[in-house]
């Protein structure tokens, strides 16, 4: 996956190296800016058996910056966050590939750099009987549990970087 | 053979002389006997699909995952145009803007209209409000939600939009819309259950048809849209999918 442009960058960003689970490796830029969730909506995607995106509904597209032919054909990982620890999308992964339904809260990265909240749930899309791929729906979070989550992911974060 | 038709009983009650008139033209269409049934609630209705009386159907999002993964049913088309959207509203006095100033405790007034209670209630867990910290009130049509809110007997009413927009401009005047569902993906749909199976395709087509028949366009009139418009198997799929992630 390529960097992320400083170019498309809005503030003040700090620079991170990201490796996801296929051995690339990412340079990305990240600001403090959050962009609300909008009131109403949810924002859905859809990706094939590999994480790959499939489809997005607008309200992806304006929530992540990227355009829609920028996000099509590119790992879900597009929007991984650094404050994100590995160990919450494993269990995703863990949770969808045995036929699970996942819930969960999720800061991702904005083409911007900035971020925004969700509460995600994914599920696997079952086509007789056999997985075909994935759609993920999120909607505004709670702001309660949003904090509990986000406290308890920057102590993973720091155990797993220790 | 009889077959029976009936309706999610959330229609706007100023169309069941609509769903009649279609009756008789799909009957008409078929050259087979349809009987018109409506139910007055989920419930019953729900009861009925269950012991299998029913062979067409113009199902709630929320029903139609059930009608399609259980009982067999296949959707064949929607209304063009038409989403199913939530409308979270109080009294136009009441001391609140959004839905985050609502405080724990408020009574809630919905109908038994499973996807508007979904999304009303998916729309209040961003307040940090669910049903362990709200009363709820189930009425029997949105006219009188929009009482319990005028009244005071309720302080949160959730509307299926088109029903709210339908309410008239004295009623909808004393109101104050907090929030409204933009979900655009999820909407009612008529399905044909397994005894209909060998008719099935002919009946999408006579209903993908009827926007260009005059007949037709008088029947569509009075349902209150302009087509029908095509739903295959994948559509069913992704709003079910949908429907899933929310539930
Ligand atoms: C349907 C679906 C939706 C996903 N949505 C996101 C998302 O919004 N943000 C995100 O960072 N990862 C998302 N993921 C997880 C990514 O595939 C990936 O696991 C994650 O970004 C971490 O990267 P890594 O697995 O390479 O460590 C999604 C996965 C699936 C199957």
């Amino acid at each position: 996956m390529k960097d992320m442009n400083l170019d498309d960058i809005v503030g003040n960003p700090r620079e991170y190296e990201l490796t996801f689970y296929d051995g690339s490796v990412r340079k990305v830029f990240v600001t403090k800016i959050e962009t609300p969730y909008p009131d109403g909506k949810l924002i859905v995607s859809r990706t094939d058996k590999a994480g790959i995106i499939t489809h997005v509904n607008r309200a992806f597209v304006e929530m992540s910056g990227f355009s829609k032919e920028e996000l099509i054909n590119q790992p879900h990982y597009i929007l991984r966050h650094p404050d994100m620890p590995k160990a919450a999308y494993k269990d995703l992964w863990d949770t969808v590939e045995a036929g699970n339904k996942w819930h969960g809260y999720v800061k991702n990265l904005r083409k911007d750099g900035g971020y925004y909240l969700v509460y995600a749930t994914v599920i696997p899309n079952i086509r007789n009987g056999e997985v075909v791929g994935y759609t993920s729906v999120r909607r505004k979070p709670s702001p309660r549990k949003m904090a509990e989550a986000l406290a308890l992911y920057a102590q993973m974060l720091q155990e797993e970087q220790s | 053979m009889t077959y029976q038709m009936t309706v999610s009983p959330d229609f706007a009650p100023e169309l069941i002389a609509g769903w009649y008139i279609f009756n008789t033209w799909l009957q008409k269409q078929l050259g087979e006997g349809i009987h018109l049934e409506l139910y007055n609630d989920f419930k019953s209705q729900r009861e009925a699909i269950r012991s299998d009386q029913v062979d067409i159907i113009y199902a709630n999002p929320f029903d139609a995952s059930m009608l399609i993964r259980e009982k067999g049913f296949t959707a064949l088309a929607r209304p063009a145009g038409k989403q199913d959207e939530a409308v979270i509203a109080v009294k136009a006095q009441y001391p609140a803007d959004c839905v985050e100033d609502l405080p724990p405790g408020i009574r809630l007034a919905f109908t038994d209209d499973p996807d508007v209670h979904l999304m009303g209630m998916i729309m209040l867990e961003a307040a940090d409000l669910n049903a362990d910290n709200t009363e709820k009130r189930v009425v029997d049509s949105y006219v009188i939600v929009a009482k319990q809110l005028i009244r005071d007997e309720a302080d949160v009413g959730f509307f299926l939009k088109e029903a709210f927009d339908n309410l008239s401009n004295f009623t909808r005047e004393q109101l104050k819309v907090l929030v409204e569902s933009q979900i655009s993906i999820i909407h009612h749909s008529l399905l044909v259950g397994p005894r209909l199976a060998a008719q099935r395709e002919q009946i999408r087509e006579f209903l993908l048809k009827m926007s260009a028949d005059p007949k037709g366009v008088g029947v569509l009139e009075s349902l209150g849209f302009q087509s029908w418009e095509n739903v295959d198997q994948e559509d069913a799929e992704f709003m079910i999918d949908l429907m899933d992630t929310l539930g």
